[in-house]
């Protein structure tokens, strides 16, 4: 048994004040009745009301939906059909160097993925505005997704889908009706995450987007430039809750499913 | 032609093989599974592969149902090179050693999934499905889910559901494994039943050599991605080529020595001042080479005076008795050390027994039980 100790106590406080002490302090805040951020002036939601009345935030809200929304399903799609392809599809020429690519825009700073995306943008003379935000965003959470179904298929048992072949499955008929029913918690929680990662995106949407489409957190930050006003505070309180919920979610539904998944496979391989 | 009721195409020179793997090689990497098999299969045949684990049955198998390509050589079905017809396209269904079932779906679902996919009316794939899944005596639990059900349940879904299509080619990678031994013999009732009545060939991975013994026309043995000997269940038992295949087909009494063949019949000069041994033996056989006699324990007959009439007698003290009920196997030791297995049937009570420890026995055996071989 691990026994409670000072230094315990200390280090898990010091840890958790440190990661959501500013996190706790703006939520509160966006309660405050008083016009003045700093300064406590007794509980209120009125910052709520304004904000459901201010046309310019609920615009750039309904635009991040949109662009979320699609982002992460087209992500989805491809992800899992990159993952598919680089779990399953053989030793073909480049496997390695494809899948060693895949994990590449996860490490690579958003202002050089955001940078060339723009250069790319200018380059076919596309106008910028929510389809190249979409385009951005599919970008580079799609290989979120992938890492995330991959490491599903990769301890896949094969011979499912074998056995589906066998039965009389196209192999595109064994991938929906045996290897998609069974992957799907992962693309699930693939799509969550895309959907989150879209919502708190700042720096690629900047380069992506035109004059036409501004997403919240673009227009939080312009917004904060111009000084931090209690209306932001209540609008980043809501996106703060939507990003946990997802979170939660996404690692919930991976969760139950990878207990459930043990317990399948325990069964579906001969003892 | 062979008469109806004697199946046996293999002796015809003009019947055709369903299957016939014309030297094909295996290779893993740098690692041989299957080492230039050239086997013939005959349509309503029920052929038994039967060898120790890895030599490549299963390899040999997902040939067949088209999960790997050979690397070398041809495999015709009906005379056709099937190479590049994927599986879906094969008339072939394959029940998985590891049973492989979709555990997304239930019993039934796992069952009627593949004639779903031949778009059979929903009335018809019922009634197959629950025929099946009745065959295989699991009407109970046909709503469960595979993580439901024990070991030996859903080893017989994966079979029902490879049966369900009577497709014209049936790969069976040891179906009968995790079954007790009265459902086993049940189920390998259905099998040879159902073979008759829809003269599917089946080719069958065991481990059991008595359920070989019992379903099989012939039986292949396999050894490092070859295969030793092809036979019908008696020969492979009565006449095995080699003391691979006597040892790996029942218990087997293995002599060695000189031979000196007279007569159409082998002698063996297996200890000095003996007489020598005699047995039967199918390959030329030149005299002094170092040969080996195999045979049976229960042709060896076990007695407390020297038989006259038996042409190959030992003598010896008894070493060990093991009781296996309707059986009892003596080891007997000779007197250069060596033990010789000899089994009778326990007609009398075990008190009643003529044979203890230690007792000086004799050994003997015809001159016809004995099969002598090179190696
Ligand atoms: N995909 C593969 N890659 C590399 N080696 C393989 C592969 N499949 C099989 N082998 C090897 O080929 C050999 C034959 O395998 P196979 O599965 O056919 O054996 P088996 O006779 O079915 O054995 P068991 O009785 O244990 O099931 C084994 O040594 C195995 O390790
Ligand atoms: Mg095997």
């Amino acid at each position: 048994m691990r026994r409670f100790t000072w230094f315990n106590a200390t280090s898990l406080t010091l840890g958790f004040a440190f990661l959501y002490l500013p996190i706790t302090l703006l939520v509160i805040y966006s309660f405050n009745g008083g016009r003045n951020v700093a300064v406590w002036g007794g509980f209120s939601t009125k910052w709520y009301g304004e904000l459901v009345q201010n046309e310019a935030f609920l615009d750039a809200a309904w635009v991040t939906l949109k662009v979320a929304a699609f982002s992460s399903t087209i992500a989805t799609v491809l992800g899992t059909m990159a993952a598919y392809v680089l779990v399953r599809g053989g030793r073909f020429h480049g496997r390695t160097l494809f899948s060693g690519m895949i994990y590449a825009p996860l490490v690579m700073p958003e202002v050089i993925t955001g940078l060339s995306l723009l250069l790319l943008f200018i380059g076919i003379g596309f106008d910028r505005g929510i389809l190249t935000i979409i385009l951005a965003h599919t970008t580079f959470s799609m290989c979120y997704v992938s890492v995330v179904v991959s490491s599903r298929l990769v301890s896949f048992d094969r011979s499912l889908e074998e056995a589906a072949l066998d039965l009389g499955c196209s192999p595109l008929s064994a991938f929906r009706l045996v290897t998609l029913p069974i992957i799907a918690p992962a693309v699930i929680a693939g799509w969550l995450l895309a959907f989150t990662l879209s919502l708190d995106d700042l720096v690629i949407a900047n380069f992506a987007s035109g004059p036409s489409a501004t997403t919240l957190p673009m227009k939080i930050w312009s917004a904060v430039r111009l000084g931090v006003s209690p209306e932001i505070n209540a609008l980043s309180t809501i996106l703060i809750g939507i990003v946990t919920v997802g979170v939660i979610t996404a690692s919930l539904v991976s969760k139950r499913a990878a207990v459930k998944r043990q317990r399948d496979e325990q069964a579906a391989v001969a003892n | 032609m062979t008469a109806p009721t004697e199946f046996h195409p293999w002796n015809d020179p003009q019947a055709k093989p369903l299957i016939r793997f014309q030297n094909v090689t295996k290779r893993f990497g740098e690692f041989t599974a299957i080492d230039k098999i050239s086997l013939d299969i005959f349509a309503k045949e029920f052929f038994a592969l039967l060898g120790p684990s890895g030599c490549g049955k299963t390899t040999l198998m997902r040939m067949l149902a088209g999960f790997e390509d050979p690397t070398e050589g041809a495999i015709l079905l009906d005379g056709a090179d099937i190479a590049g017809v994927p599986p879906n396209k094969r008339a072939t269904n394959m029940m998985f050693q590891s049973y492989a079932l979709f555990p997304h779906l239930s019993v039934f679902d796992n069952v009627a999934f593949g004639l779903r996919r031949d778009r059979l009316p929903k009335d018809q794939v019922q009634a197959r499905a629950e025929e099946m899944i009745a065959l295989v005596q699991l009407g109970p639990f046909a709503n469960r889910k595979p993580h439901q059900i024990s070991g030996g349940q859903r080893q017989r879904v994966a079979l029902a559901r490879a049966l369900a299509k009577a497709p014209k080619l049936l790969l069976l990678d040891e179906p009968l494994g995790a079954l007790d031994k009265k459902l086993r013999q049940e189920t390998q009732f259905e099998l040879m039943d159902i073979q008759e009545k829809t003269g599917t060939t089946f080719v069958i991975v065991t481990h059991d050599q008595e359920e070989a013994m019992t379903v099989a026309s012939r039986v292949a043995v396999m050894d490092h991605g070859k295969i030793v000997q092809v036979a019908t269940p008696d020969a492979i038992y009565e006449t095995p080529n080699s003391t691979y295949v006597a040892d790996f087909i029942g218990d087997v009494n293995i002599i060695s020595g000189g031979a000196d063949p007279v007569d159409g019949k082998i002698g063996i000069d297996w200890a000095e001042g003996q007489p020598p041994l005699t047995g039967i033996c199918e390959q030329d056989i030149a005299k002094g080479e170092t040969v080996f006699m195999a045979v049976r324990p229960e042709k060896v007959a076990i007695s407390s005076e020297k038989p006259a009439d038996r042409s190959n007698v030992v003598a010896g003290k008894v070493h060990d008795i093991a009781y296996l009920g309707n059986i009892s196997t003596y080891y007997v030791q000779l007197s250069g050390g060596q033990i010789i297995k000899a089994q009778t049937a326990n007609t009398r009570r075990i008190a009643r027994r003529d044979f203890t420890w230690e007792d000086d026995v004799w050994l003997s055996w015809t001159d016809t039980a004995g099969v002598v071989l090179r190696q």
